[in-house]
């Protein structure tokens, strides 16, 4: 891998490493004001 | 492309992900592009106006996480559909570009990513909402990625008409979301969809035929002819605008909807028409095909909307 591939291959995997982290955090979002709604039914 | 080189990509898109891959590492972009989010955005709205004509009391949280589960589902399907249509993608020119057959994600890893989707959409929809929606998405993305993807689409000229099925589940999902129960409405709505992807879908064959015979697709123009396509699509046409106007008879929609239907429908029945009346074999002379095309997708969404702005006034 010359320099420059390898400089776009860790900006490639950095960008997909914060959509993961940002995904992963809306689901904590949305699985905690589901669990709200869920208890508040009961 | 010669048949060999096709056999290569063919194989190579069905080719466990490699290290030529690993190396330049599939951009989230990639990703994003697998689930198909143009046809995500018409699922997720069509799921809401599911929701929306449903008028039932539900908690806005669990409106959300419904119409997420079931945009996530509709991309699973689309990732699996991708996956398994990789050699066909890679000799339309319509779909050469897509992540796998240009070569920027692996088979494997999608169809890895494809799954984690429709098992997370599931049991989302499980979860926030129950069993029966949940039922419901998981027979719709199985019926797109099995039933249409896998055994319909290459075997069967009508495989858009049964395949369609499958692009009709979201409105449906969307009420059972909102009620927990089935009625006359989400299953016209299920049905409008049904009716209206023949046309819609064989307006297109018409005009990019070259692409599905290079691809070895039998659609309608390819194994019937022209004349026969455009006669399917006039029929279904007219069954379309008939299902329509039947919310209105059983008196489920109010005023404005019965309005757009009809304005709507006539405007349809004058695009198939044109369409019917057009003998060209040319596809640079399929003018009224592409109107229709055209016009098809926008009638969808002006339709719903009127279902759902009308179930909002009412």
């Amino acid at each position: 891998m010359t320099p420059a591939e390898e400089k776009a291959f860790t900006q490639r995997r950095a960008a997909r490493s914060r959509v993961i982290g940002l995904v992963l955090a809306a689901l904590a979002v949305l699985f905690f004001l589901i669990t709200v709604v869920r208890m508040g039914k009961h | 492309m010669p048949v060999l080189e096709i056999e290569a990509a063919r194989i190579a898109a069905r080719m466990p992900h490699t290290g030529a891959l690993t190396h330049s590492t599939s951009d989230w972009r990639d990703y994003f592009a697998l689930l198909k989010p143009r046809v995500v955005a018409l699922v997720v709205y069509t799921g809401a106006v599911g929701v929306i004509a449903a008028r039932a009391p539900i908690h806005p949280v669990i409106a959300f996480t419904a119409i997420l589960a079931i945009a996530l589902g509709a991309g699973a399907a689309g990732a699996l559909n991708m996956w398994w249509e990789a050699d066909l993608d890679i000799r339309m020119k319509r779909t050469a570009s897509r992540p796998i057959p240009a070569g920027r994600i692996g088979s494997k890893a999608a169809l890895e990513f494809a799954v984690i989707c429709a098992v997370a959409s599931i049991l989302l929809m499980q979860i926030a909402v129950g069993l029966f929606a949940a039922t419901l998405l998981l027979v719709s993305i199985l019926f797109y990625a099995v039933i249409y993807t896998v055994w319909l689409k290459r075997r069967t000229p009508q495989n858009i008409v049964i395949g369609g099925a499958a692009g009709a589940f979201p409105p449906l999902i969307g009420w059972v979301a909102a009620t927990g129960h089935v009625t006359a409405l989400p299953i016209l709505l299920f049905a409008i969809i049904f009716i209206w992807t023949p046309p819609h879908f064989w307006a297109l064959a018409l005009f990019v035929q070259k692409d599905y015979a290079n691809a070895g697709v039998p659609m309608l123009p390819l194994t019937h002819g022209n004349a026969e396509t455009r006669r399917q699509i006039w029929l279904y046409s007219l069954a379309l605008v008939a299902t329509t106007l039947a919310p209105i008879a059983i008196g489920a929609t109010g005023p404005l909807y019965a309005v757009l239907a009809v304005g709507l429908g006539a405007a349809f029945l004058w695009f198939a028409w044109g369409t019917y009346r057009n003998t060209a074999d040319d596809p640079k002379a399929m003018k009224p095909e592409k109107r229709l095309f055209g016009y098809s997708i926008l009638y969808l969404f002006l339709l719903f909307g009127g279902i759902a702005i009308d179930a909002l006034l009412r």
